[in-house]
Formats: structure tokens, sequence, C-alpha cells
């Protein structure tokens, strides 16, 4: 995983609640057994309207999503988070985020920033009336910054240390190692097991 | 102060707990499926890794596989099938492939089997998962990361949700079937209203629920946005697992019951968050619009947007009738329906099918209708008892097992424009085939609407 610790961007604001995973990846791009090329299907089916905000060139590069209450409910496809850092984004702002999709994405390096809701609207008012503005997510600071305005968001201590440190998972896991195998120990004898 | 029963659960998993850091949680029963596993696998060959459990992996195939006979004709299809295939072979996993007699939905073969049990910990990449809850353990869905990370360590690092209760009293009144129940729980709740909390399902309603009820409860949990969804086990739980592959036999049993029993929230236990629902005013539910928190009775009308004072509630709601292709103030009743599916996770089980026979029995359905058994074992057992014949004899498509057009993923889908009744849990836009538009209802409700070619509940017959 990329480390995290700041990052500056335009950013595209996206005016939908409940933006959930079939609409960010959909079902048929999920035969992939690949973890690359789907930038393509990100957004598919919207993205053949050519009023999408995506298709919009005044957004083309942008890399933090502003999206309205509810991102990435629904199905666990960590693909959504794929597809997303594979098309340029780099943080994904809403006022809430399905479970699953906001511990995906910190799984992967993709920065799920939670702001109050009048925030986000704010946020996205003003990058619809001016695309090009850059907008600073500091994690190390937990900081959203736009124009002179500091916005302050909460995210757990673990959490950011490791998308700061860029640390993988597993290999933190791993080192406990002797736990694991002390509580397996314990376990109680008629758990059923799959042979 | 006593504890409620996600917490019991909780803490019986916790490997080790640290000051600043989220528990590390033992998994006890992985589930895996053909979708979500591939990169996993390719992460754990990449570091050099292992299964470390295997005899606590299983794994079926059922996203992506067709539900007619004969060999999956979508190459990219078939290699993700072949994937898992090579996978499971070479880390030493147990697999349903298709046509296999133990093939089925990831979460209708668990049960099956009773390799669900109560008190456990079980994770999928996928977010149904919570189906299991229905026993009384902790049942949630990972995304690929975590898939591997399980595969690897047997254990997840996760921050225990809060928790909530929703109590849910009186009877459901006759004809009101779970999935009612649940959709109604979503729209009152809405899809966010259990972000972050396990919720647990309680009340008379929910303990008078056969087994297969309480999975169609759980089942939706994520609808709501809920990391999990349970419901304490008892008598009911104790019958449906007795003499299940899995399940304890003998003295083990006795054991594993006397611990079960004490799966329950204690009385003076406190839920961060407690939801009231009264069971013995409902009606048949049906959803109208693009999320399952969008649903009403099937006896009212489509809403307006203006009956919405959230603005952000509204837009959404208009948004899903322009995608639905609905009028504000039309009854739900007269509502046309193309396609009718019965099946998946949600209510893919026997009792689902046996419910759907009931309706379909003698008459003849006027739309194109698949009946798609959750599981091989369901198809056999449906069978056994004639009701393939009932389907057939009324016009609709007998399948084979698997998710079909729960998620459009295999050639089940809907085309642009057309418009389904489906016993499934996702309306979302395009779920089931690209403009598709799909009404949540429950296996009744899906039977009577075929046969009328209007959203119906049997009743109306
Ligand atoms: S039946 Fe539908 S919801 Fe259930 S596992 Fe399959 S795709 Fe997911």
């Amino acid at each position: 995983m990329d480390a995290f610790t700041t990052h500056t961007g335009r950013a595209v604001p996206l005016l939908r609640s409940n933006v959930d995973t079939d609409q960010i990846i959909p079902a048929v791009w999920l035969k992939q057994v690949s973890r690359t090329g789907f930038e393509k299907g990100l957004f598919a089916a919207w993205r053949e309207d050519p009023s999408f905000v995506l298709n919009d060139p005044a957004y083309a590069g942008a890399s933090i999503l502003v999206s309205g209450p509810d991102f990435g409910t629904g199905s666990s496809r960590e693909h959504a988070v794929w597809a997303l850092q594979q098309y340029g984004f780099r943080v994904v702002i809403s006022s809430r985020f399905g479970d699953i999709f906001r511990n995906n994405s910190t799984k992967m390096g993709l920065l799920p920033v939670v702001l109050p809701e009048d925030v986000v609207e704010r946020l996205q008012a003003e990058v619809e009336a001016e695309p090009a503005r850059e907008i600073t997510v500091d994690l190390d600071a937990k900081e959203v910054r736009f124009g002179d305005v500091a916005v302050p968001f909460e995210i757990d201590d673990y959490t950011r240390w490791r998308l700061m440190e860029g640390l993988d998972d597993i290999g933190l896991t791993l080192r406990h190692a002797d736990d694991i195998a002390e509580y397996e120990n314990g376990r109680q004898p008629w758990l059923p097991t799959t042979v | 102060m006593g504890r409620t029963l996600a917490e019991k659960v909780w803490e019986q998993h916790v490997v080790r707990r640290a000051e600043g850091e989220p528990d590390l949680l033992y998994i006890d029963l992985h589930l895996i499926h053909e979708v979500t596993s591939p990169q996993a696998f390719d992460g754990l060959r990449l570091s050099g890794r292992k299964v470390r459990r295997p005899e606590l992996t299983i794994a079926t195939e059922d996203h992506n596989v067709p539900t007619v006979l004969g060999p999956i004709s979508d190459p990219v299809s078939r290699t993700q099938v072949e994937t898992l295939r090579k996978n499971t072979a070479e880390f030493g996993i147990r697999l349903h492939p298709m046509g296999d007699a133990g093939q089925g939905v990831v979460h209708i073969i668990g049960p099956q089997f009773g390799l669900t049990q109560p008190g456990m910990t079980i994770v999928c990449g996928d977010s149904h998962t919570s189906t299991h809850g229905a026993f009384g353990g902790i049942a949630f869905g990972i995304g690929t990361s975590e898939v591997e990370h399980v595969l690897a360590t047997q254990t997840l690092p996760a921050y225990r949700p809060k928790t909530m209760a929703i109590e849910v009293k009186g009877e459901l009144p006759v004809g009101v079937t779970a999935k009612d129940l649940i959709l109604a729980i979503i729209a009152n709740i809405g899809t966010g209203g259990g972000q972050g909390y396990i919720v647990e399902y309680r009340g008379e309603a929910v303990r008078k629920l056969s087994m297969e009820g309480r999975m169609t409860i759980c089942n939706m949990s994520i609808e709501a946005g809920a990391r999990a969804g349970m419901i304490a086990p008892d008598e009911t739980t104790f019958e449906y697992l007795r003499g299940r592959p899995h399940a304890p036999a003998g003295a083990a049993w006795d054991e594993a019951v006397a611990y079960w029993k004490t799966l329950r929230t204690d009385d003076d236990a406190e839920f961060d968050k407690v939801v009231e629902i009264d069971a013995s005013t409902l009606t048949p539910f049906v959803t109208w619009g693009t999320n399952p928190g969008q649903g009403a009775p099937l006896g009212s009308a489509v809403p307006s947007p203006e009956d919405f004072a959230d603005p952000v509630q509204r837009s959404a709601a208009e948004r899903a009738l322009e995608y639905m292709g609905l009028t504000a103030g039309t009854p739900l009743r007269d509502v046309q329906v193309d396609t009718v599916f019965v099946g998946s996770c949600t209510n893919g089980r026997i009792e689902d099918l046996r419910a759907a026979a009931d309706v379909l029995r003698g008459r003849t359905v006027v739309t194109r209708t698949l009946i798609v058994p959750g599981s091989m074992q369901v198809k056999k057992a449906a069978e056994e008892e004639g009701l393939d014949q009932v389907f057939k004899a009324a016009g609709a498509e007998w399948r084979e097992a698997g998710c079909s057009m729960c998620l459009g993923m295999n050639p089940d889908t809907l085309q642009p424009g057309e418009r389904s009744a489906s016993t499934s849990n996702r309306n979302f836009e395009g779920r089931q085939g690209k403009g598709g538009r799909t009404h949540l209802v429950s296996p009744q409700v899906a039977a009577a609407t075929a046969v009328t070619g209007r959203l119906t509940a049997p009743a109306d017959l």
C-alpha cells in the first residue's frame, strides 16, 4: 500500500446520495481475476451520460471525489476502491460511508474523509463554481483545507498511522502469530471444520 | 452490568487487545466464492504466504455461474471459475463446484451443512454474510484485502461496532412475511440507519420466525447499513442444526447446546440504540425506488418527492422515480412488471419456494418468471416435493442453483427499461442488468405478481 500523508489536488462534486458500489463498478466488471484495469468500469453506467460530471473536461485529472451522503453502500466488492484509485482518485469525501467500503479503502490507501453534510455541500458548491480550485487533505493534521478554510476531520489513530506509514496489515498481524496460536489452543472443541 | 449477545460473541473471539489498536478477532469460518477471492490468492502467492487454516475455509461457485446446464459460455466468467478451482486445489480448500450436490449460494450452503452455528464469527467476501447472524453469531462481509488477511492469519483487526436492538413487538399478521418485516425495518431506519452497529433483532415476532425467516431478516441487515445482524439462538435454532453434517453430535452436542443457551443478551444489558417496530400493523411491503430504504406498503401509492422533508431524500426520490419510470401517486398495485425472479440468499431457500409454489399451484404466469433455487440441495428438496412441477405447469422457468438475477453477473439479466419483481435484496440502478428496474418483494408477492403482471399480493388474487 502507498503511504498517504498529505494530498493536494482538484475535486469533482458528485451530487448524489447512496452511491452504492454497484454504481461505482457494475457487476459485469467483477469477472476479472487481476487487480488492474478497473478504471474503465468506474461509474460505467453513469459515464454513458455525456452530462455526467466525470465527463466534464473541467474536472479532468481531479483526484478528490466529493460525494453526497452514504457513499459506498452495498456490495463488499473491493473492486470499487481499485476502480476509484486506478482512475486517479486518492481521496473520497462524504458525510457518511458504507462500513465495508470504508474498511476496504483504508486497506488500499484510498482515504475516506468524513465531513459534516453542510461542509460537504459547501465544498461541492465551491468546486462547481471553480473546478480548478485546489483542495488539500492533510492526514497528518487531520484537516481538509480549501481557500482560507480549514476543517478538521476524525480518523482513529491506528488507521491514520497505518495509512501514513503505508503498512501491510497482514505483516502487522503476523507479528502476533504466537497470540493466534495460543487462542487456537483454547477454542471450543465442538466448533466445526470443513473437512 | 450485563452484556449484549454481540458483546459476548465478540469478547469470546478477541485474540489480542491493545490500547489504541483495533481488537484482533479470531474467525471461526471463512466462506469463499469466485468473484472476490482471486486477487487475495494472488496476494498470498506474491508474499509467499500460506492459508493458515484451510479446514476453517470453504468455497463455492455461485455469483458468476450460469443457471442452465452446460459449460460456461462467457470465457471471462469461465476463467474466474477455473481460477477458483486452481486456487482451492493449490491451497487445500474444500470446494463445491458447479454441478456438485453441495454447490449453491455461499450463504445458503453454510447453514445447510450445519457449518453456521451459534456464537461463531463468520466472514466472507460478500456483504450478505450477515445472513449467518440468524444463528446468533457475528457474521459480516469483507473486501478482498481482508479475505487475504483471513486466509493468511485466520483473524481480522476490527473495532467492535456499537450495538443496536430492533425490538419487533406483536405478531406478524397472516400473509405478512419476514421479507416484508425487514423491508419495513429498512424503510423505517434508512439505508444508513444501522451504520456502525451490530443489530440484534428481538421480540415476539422474531422469536416466532423459522430459521429461514430469520436468515431473510439478518441477510438484509447490510441494506440498513449495519455491520452485522443477529438473533439469539433458541430451540428453533437447535432443532434446525440437530443432525446436520457439521453440527456437533453425541456428548459434544449437549456441551454445545449448554453453551449456546448462554448466548443471549442479559436482562440488564444496555444497547447503544433501541428501535421499536410494531409487527401487528404491517402489510406486504415492496420497494418503489433504487435503494432498499425506498419502500412502502403494497397497498399504498408511489410517493411524491414532495413527501420527503429532508432535501437529500427528496432529491434521491426524484432521481429514483425518474430511473424507475414511475409517476408519483400511481397505486403500487398498478405497476406493470415484465419479469419475476424468485431466488437469492435472501429468499432462495425451500420455504421460499414452497410459498411461491402455493401461490402458483393451478395458476399460470403472464410474465417471464425465473425460479432459481439457492442451492443444489434446495433444488433437490423442491423436486422431491414436486414444486418444480408446479412451477413448470404454471409456465415458470426452473433453474440450476446460483446467484443468478440477484446481481446479473451471469446471463440472467434485465434489459434496459425492463421491470422486475424480485425476491433478492438490492434494487440499485442496474443491479439486475443495465437500465433494469427492480422492485424488491417477498416470494409470495413475487408469485402473485407473476400471475397478474402487476405488483400483487396473494390475497388480491
Ligand atoms: S444471491 Fe445475491 S446477494 Fe446473495 S450472495 Fe449471491 S449475489 Fe450476493
